[in-house]
């Protein structure tokens, strides 16, 4: 009797320890990062130091932005607050490390989409939500109207860490001009620099050129030229691993996108429910299951078009609206004659 | 045998703790890594870099490997350590012995100075150096020549560049003087220890190291002419110089800051050195009838420096380990070509980082080896 007893103990043990381990895996299965999140109540998300229109806080300590915003829409959606994020302001150097180390969740912050990122060194980038490419700001007074008239000798400030020196190195030699490159570590310095007379061009992202304009000593002195010498998609990046959460913020931002496409905004998403296009209806979550698939409720969607807007609304908000860049070039819906296209959230 | 396995107890201990530890690390960034996806290697190294440098004393553009570039990163930490180190030493020494000086406006000029540039944060003065020293120089189209040749300007100190003819000789002229003089040294210092007789052995070392070389010019065939900066203009208010040599602002500002601040440390190195010295001594070097120049030179100095020595050893390190804030002005050290753009161009973030920790620490540990040579060379040697 004793040596059955024995026998069933060791049993029931086996099988307690199968089915804890069963249910752990279907945990598992709902994505660590999520679980993460929602027992700590933000969403960690990386930005910029501070670059006009994309990331950047105001005296107060209010970030604003269209990268930050993508970081609200998560919060929005997973945690049902907008202002539920932690924002790390993140040097070019540092971001990656930041991501990869699992300091941060999302890395929101101007990051240009390439090859060698998305592959080698474990980060997955999940949209864009700025199509940019790269260009060369000169003072006025140097009578220089297009980037033909550079000559041997230019020296060019940018910072490192960027696709800006590795762009700028091909762009030289493609035109066989010899250059004098001077790359600091922070944004603000190479705008001191440049400001200061140190280069004579100062070369990354057009938005972001258009966007430091508005911070040197007199922004009118200074154009930007009208060439652009590099393809630069800037999006949203998060962790190599861990899908549900990759979706998730895929999700967050295309259905922002979306929103504008449908013409759904913070002002109408209520009454939008009683739409009678079904698309609309599943955006606003009055159809459809489809935050489940990510393990949300229903009207993730419609928080984030309710607390943060969709696309256009941020965009104009942060971008148009602050005199950056007015006009929304390529950054404008397929619909009407930009790039901007997303898979249909079904 | 009880007493033995005493010491060594506590030995294999912390042997097995620091295994464990360093084994824990290890462990957790490898499946850290393997789980986010992340390659381990340092094959990197010799794939092409793809990024240009600014300032670079070995031949590199982007078209050489990320290896290269990394020499390209320690070549310019050395340079701007050792200029640096030269510079802070001699005004280091001279202000050290200003602050002893009796003269009552020399003496406080040199505390104001010490107090005020080591109670600074260096990095604050680096920045100081760069934008608001940089901001005043003039543009090069507005820059006056300094001795007609020299042009300081916000894009540079441009030197006249030397153009050399039959360079090896006068290379070996130098060579030929140096070893006369060594020669020389040797002999004097035996005439001295026989018969008790100084030759004028300063003024012949000097006399040697100009005129060996100046003979070359005359007899040897070699000829120095030299290439003055030329304005260029690239655009309507954009000039550069063009010819001659072009020291980047970002050294400059580097070298004058790290050198000022560092001073000030050796200063009162120096300071303590001398003070260190008995009052006995001075006095009694010159109840023998020494001179002044020859107390400081023979009884004061050598005693002096065995103080001396080891903390200044501390400083040049800390000058050494200084020189990565270099990163924030954009000069091209090893923190910013290596640690900086081929980090982030790769993302090799565990490899790069080793590496140059490892760099650091062989620089550190070099300065230390020579200068503690240095040390037990002056040391008091027991007979």
């Amino acid at each position: 009797m004793f040596k059955y007893l024995k026998q069933l103990t060791s049993l029931v043990a086996m099988v307690a320890v199968l089915f804890t381990f069963t249910t752990e895996t279907m945990a598992a299965k709902k994505s660590k990062t999520l679980k993460n999140t929602q027992k700590k109540g933000f969403v960690r998300c990386g930005v910029s130091q501070g670059l006009p229109g994309f990331s950047n806080a105001d005296a107060a300590g209010n970030w604003t932005g269209i990268d930050v915003d993508v970081c609200r829409a998560v919060a929005a959606a997973v945690l049902g607050d907008a202002n539920k994020v932690k924002f790390t302001p993140l040097s070019a150097k540092e971001r990656f490390t930041a991501l990869t180390s699992g300091e941060i969740d999302i890395l929101s912050r101007n990051t240009t989409w390439t090859l060698s990122r998305d592959a080698d060194i474990g980060l997955t980038f999940v949209g864009v939500n700025f199509y940019d490419g790269q260009g060369f700001m000169v003072r006025k007074s140097s009578g220089i109207t297009s980037t033909s008239q550079f000559k041997d000798g230019i020296s060019a400030c940018t910072n490192i860490g960027t696709t800006t020196e590795l762009n700028m190195r091909d762009f030289f030699n493609s035109k066989g001009i010899s250059y004098e490159p001077v790359a600091f570590e922070k944004a603000d310095e190479v705008v001191a620099a440049y400001d200061a007379g140190r280069c004579d061009t100062y070369t990354t992202d057009k938005s972001g050129l258009a966007a430091q304009r508005t911070k040197m000593s007199n922004p009118d002195d200074h154009i930007v030229l009208p060439e652009t010498v590099s393809k630069e998609p800037l999006g949203p990046v998060v962790r190599q691993g861990d899908s549900v959460w990759e979706d998730i913020v895929r999700w967050s931002l295309n259905a922002m996108i979306e929103a504008e496409e449908y013409g759904i905004t913070s002002a109408n998403a209520d009454s939008m429910k009683t739409s009678d296009n079904p698309a609309v209806k599943r955006l606003v979550g009055a159809e459809g299951e489809l935050g489940a698939a990510f393990g949300l409720d229903n009207e993730w969607s419609l928080r984030i078009i309710k607390q943060v807007g969709n696309y256009g609304e941020s965009y104009k908000r942060n971008i148009a609206d602050t005199g950056i860049l007015p006009d929304r070039g390529p950054n404008e819906l397929w619909t009407k004659g930009g790039i901007l296209y997303v898979p249909p959230a079904r | 045998m009880n007493l033995k396995l005493q010491k060594i107890i506590p030995q294999l201990i912390t042997v097995l703790v620091v295994i464990l530890v360093f084994g824990f690390f290890t462990y957790n960034a490898q499946i850290n890594m393997e789980n986010r996806g992340i390659d381990f290697g340092y094959g990197f190294l010799s794939q092409e870099s793809s990024f240009d440098v600014q300032f670079s004393l070995i031949e590199y553009d982007g078209s050489h490997s990320y290896f290269r570039a990394y020499l390209v990163g320690l070549l310019n930490t050395i340079l701007v350590s050792v200029i640096g180190i030269i510079f802070a030493t001699i005004l280091g020494v001279i202000v050290g012995v200003a602050r002893l000086s009796p003269n009552y406006l020399i003496n406080q000029f040199a505390a104001f100075y010490v107090e005020f540039f080591r109670n600074i944060p260096l990095l604050l003065q680096i920045f100081f150096w760069y934008f608001a020293a940089l901001r005043a120089l003039p543009l090069p189209q507005d820059a006056e020549a300094i001795f007609g040749v020299f042009f300081l300007t916000i894009k540079g100190l441009y030197v006249p560049a030397f153009i050399w003819q039959n360079f090896n000789i006068f290379f070996y002229s130098i060579i030929a003087a140096i070893i006369s003089i060594v020669i020389i040294r040797f002999y004097a210092q035996k005439v001295q220890e026989i018969q008790g007789k100084q030759l004028p052995v300063f003024w012949i070392s000097i006399g040697l190291i100009f005129t060996l070389p100046l003979l070359s010019f005359l007899i040897g065939g070699v000829d120095l002419s030299f290439e003055i900066p030329k304005l260029k203009q690239l655009a309507t208010t954009s000039f550069i110089y063009e010819g001659g040599l072009s020291l980047p602002p970002e050294l400059i500002a580097l070298t004058l800051s790290l050198s000022l601040y560092t001073a000030t440390f050796i200063a009162e190195c120096v300071r303590a050195g001398i003070q260190g010295v008995g009052k006995g001594q001075k006095e009694a070097a010159a109840s023998i009838g020494l001179n002044p120049n020859q107390v400081l030179k023979l009884v004061v100095m050598p005693q002096a420096l065995r103080i001396i020595i080891p903390p200044t050893t501390n400083q040049y390190l800390n000058l050494t380990k200084n020189s990565s804030l270099a990163a924030a002005i954009a000069y091209p050290d090893l923190v910013l070509v290596f640690a900086g753009t081929a980090l982030m161009q790769t993302g090799k973030a565990i490899e790069i980082v080793s590496i140059t920790m490892l760099t650091y620490l062989s620089l550190s540990i070099s300065i230390s080896i020579l200068m503690n040579w240095y040390n037990k060379k002056i040391a008091i040697k027991e007979k």
